[in-house]
């Protein structure tokens, strides 16, 4: 009797030990974001100073004369993002329902491995492959652009064939294998039962994938992204296409810069104290982008989450996929 | 579980040796400038060969970085493309010393169908196409340089670094020296706000770029120009004179600076005087503290340093850098002995 109170009394220390242990890991993650986050308002504490909000809607970046401004490098990190999205999500969506609902069994793997192999390749090749290749095609297109085109905002500017549309581009590229593998994981967690529901009403392919798809819509969102966050941040390949020119233009030919890129070519050379608080300032702006669009996409999958009552059904709640 | 802390241990006890064995070479570090890594690792490898107990560590993390690291005293010795300014050197916490170890130039490329002669460039010309102020090849300022050139009305794109480099500093060091316009819109440093084009990363992006665009002119290192096999001009020098870049004219440009030489040589030598002066030359330098903290590890590195700039020159040729000129060295040599070893 003794013994065996003992050794459930040890088991549940065991628990909490386990407990208090897991969760040490978790408030190591979270003082790590933290302290990331200090780090970067501390060690750009002289910019900030100078600056203030204005450093967010200023065009100016002239490392000679001291004038520090983010504008132009927020806007190039948003403008190619949001592109590369518009551009990459229904080829990753494609690709994945492909894959996982109507593919022939023998080619399944390769897909999968091939689509694998893309997020395996170094950034620096992509950027090779853009400025070699890709950058030949833009400039090829950009000089066949009829004259009435060229006239609008969006396609303006000379054929230089580097400039936004390249960059996004190239970051639709990249993004397709994270988005498409983490959409054809949701696509493969619908319930069997979800589709042979579906063909028992008399529904077509067609009408039982718009339903997985519809029933993984929280899955998918968070595919998409999370390819988001990764051209976000994305800097080797951009900054060898976009370039490297701090101006706010619509316009897809125009050379343009990001924040992941400025960092990168300014960062090593930057000797002059206001300067390096500068760039380390670029640094937490993207950082606070970044957690923005974290929180609110997670916002959207939240409400999404929540189906309407009528169609609330307490066993698909329980299966349903949470990705993100 | 057992074998896995087994071979932790063994693991650990290897480390330890290591260190032992560390702790009887000398080893001293260094970082900063990227452009002379090739011929400093080079040096530092050769040196190593003759005297087996030193071993030089340099980590080519850029000009700025070297200055900030040497600055707070986390390398011995640091390494940069452009001289450090007054405030860099006040911000020390003691007196850094600045000793030029080889010469770069700076080269003028472009692309150009249907033009097979070698354009020519003087320092005004080039600072206009810079600014975005000459926008045609057939522009009368480049048609009076290359008279019986045919020029085609093909608009210039311009390429310039878009990260921080000595290249850039070079560059924008000499058309800021003869355009004033320049001087006061765009400035020196090793990063600059430029008026007009795109931007490429380092010699490879800007030289990718270049090859690829009709009508485009940007500017590479001279090492990587003769590396590649890239095609460049001329520019003229400010006695009137076209010189192509090459070690020699390079050297030549150092030469000529000697007699005006600063004693803390820190000077640049962009547009210097004299017939064979390429005009677009600079130095780069080693950093090193006048009173270093560390005496053994000073002793070794002023030895290293002799070296380096007697018998290390040799090794200039093979990697394409310009040799110091001797009356240089000389001075340098008189130099080194400031420092309180």
């Amino acid at each position: 009797m003794t013994t065996n109170g003992r050794r459930a009394g040890s088991r549940r220390g065991e628990d909490t030990g386990f407990r208090l242990g897991t969760g040490l890991f978790a408030v190591l993650l979270i003082t790590a974001v933290a302290g990331i986050g200090a780090a970067l308002i501390w060690q750009s504490r002289l910019s900030i100073r100078q600056f203030g909000w204005s450093f967010w809607i200023t065009d100016t970046w002239d490392p000679v004369s001291g004038q520090f401004g983010a504008r132009p490098f927020i806007w190039g990190t948003l403008y190619s993002s949001i592109l590369a999205l518009i551009i990459s999500t229904p080829v990753a969506l494609g690709i994945a329902i492909y894959i996982a609902e109507l593919s022939p069994h023998w080619l399944r793997r390769p897909l999968v491995f091939l689509t694998e192999l893309l997020a395996a390749i170094p950034s620096i090749v992509y950027g090779l492959w853009g400025i070699f290749v890709l950058v030949p095609w833009m400039r090829t297109l950009e000089l066949a652009t009829p004259a009435w085109m060229k006239a609008l905002p969006l396609f303006s500017g000379p054929p230089l064939g580097v400039g936004m549309l390249a960059a996004a581009l190239i970051l639709a590229v990249m993004v397709v294998p994270f988005s498409s593998s983490v959409a054809r994981e949701v696509l493969k967690a619908v319930p069997v039962s979800q589709r042979e529901g579906a063909y028992a009403l008399g529904a077509t392919r067609w009408e039982a994938i718009r339903m997985a798809l519809f029933y993984g819509r929280t899955g998918i969102i968070g595919a998409i992204l999370l390819g988001f966050g990764r051209a976000l941040g994305e800097t080797m390949a951009v900054t060898m296409v976009i370039g490297n020119n701090p101006q706010v233009s619509w316009s897809l030919y125009a050379p343009q810069y990001t924040m992941a890129a400025v960092l990168a070519n300014e960062f090593t050379e930057a000797a002059d104290e206001l300067y390096l608080h500068a760039l380390i300032e670029i640094g937490l702006v993207l950082f606070a982008i970044t957690l923005v669009i974290n929180v609110l996409s997670r916002l959207l999958i939240w409400s999404m989450g929540r189906p309407p009552k009528a169609r609330h059904v307490p066993a698909a709640t329980l299966a349903s996929p949470e990705v993100a | 579980m057992m074998r896995t802390w087994t071979r932790f241990v063994v693991a650990a006890a290897v480390v330890a040796a290591g260190a032992t064995l560390a702790a009887q070479t000398m080893q001293i570090n260094g970082a900063g400038a990227t452009f002379p890594y090739p011929i400093y690792s080079k040096w530092f490898s050769e040196y190593n060969k003759l005297h087996p107990t030193v071993q030089i560590n340099y980590q080519s993390i850029g000009s700025g970085g070297g200055i900030r690291q040497v600055t707070n005293q986390t390398v011995f010795f640091g390494a940069s493309d452009g001289p450090m300014t007054t405030e860099q050197l006040d911000a020390a916490p003691g007196a850094i010393l600045h000793f030029p170890t080889v010469l770069g130039g700076v080269v003028p490329v472009y692309n150009l169908e249907g033009v097979n002669a070698e354009l020519r460039f003087s320092g005004p010309v080039l600072a206009d196409i810079f600014l975005g102020k000459i926008t045609k090849w057939n522009d009368p300022a480049i048609a009076r340089l290359n008279a019986g050139v045919n020029l085609p009305a093909t608009d210039i794109t311009v390429v310039h670094r878009s990260d921080g480099s000595g290249t850039n500093y070079i560059f924008v060091d000499f058309l800021s020296k003869v355009s004033p316009e320049f001087k006061k819109r765009v400035g020196v440093g090793t990063s600059v706000n430029w008026p007009a084009g795109v931007g490429g990363k380092g010699n490879e992006g800007v030289a990718g770029l270049v090859r690829q665009t009709p009508g485009a002119i940007g500017y590479v290192e001279l090492i990587y120009a003769l590396q590649t096999n890239i095609s460049y001009g001329p520019v003229q020098n400010s006695a009137g004179k076209f010189v192509k870049a090459t070690t020699a004219s390079v050297t030549a440009a150092a030469a000529a600076a000697a007699s005006v030489m600063p004693k803390d040589f820190r000077v640049s030598i962009t547009n210097a005087p004299g017939d064979d002066a390429y005009p677009i030359s600079s130095f780069t330098w080693l950093l090193l503290y006048e009173n270093p903290k560390d005496k053994t590890q000073a002793k070794v590195m002023v030895d290293f340093v002799k070296w380096a700039l007697t018998d290390g020159q040799r090794f200039c040729a093979d990697l394409g850098y310009a040799p110091l000129p001797a009356n240089v060295v000389q001075l340098e040599m008189a130099a080194l002995q400031k420092i309180k070893l």
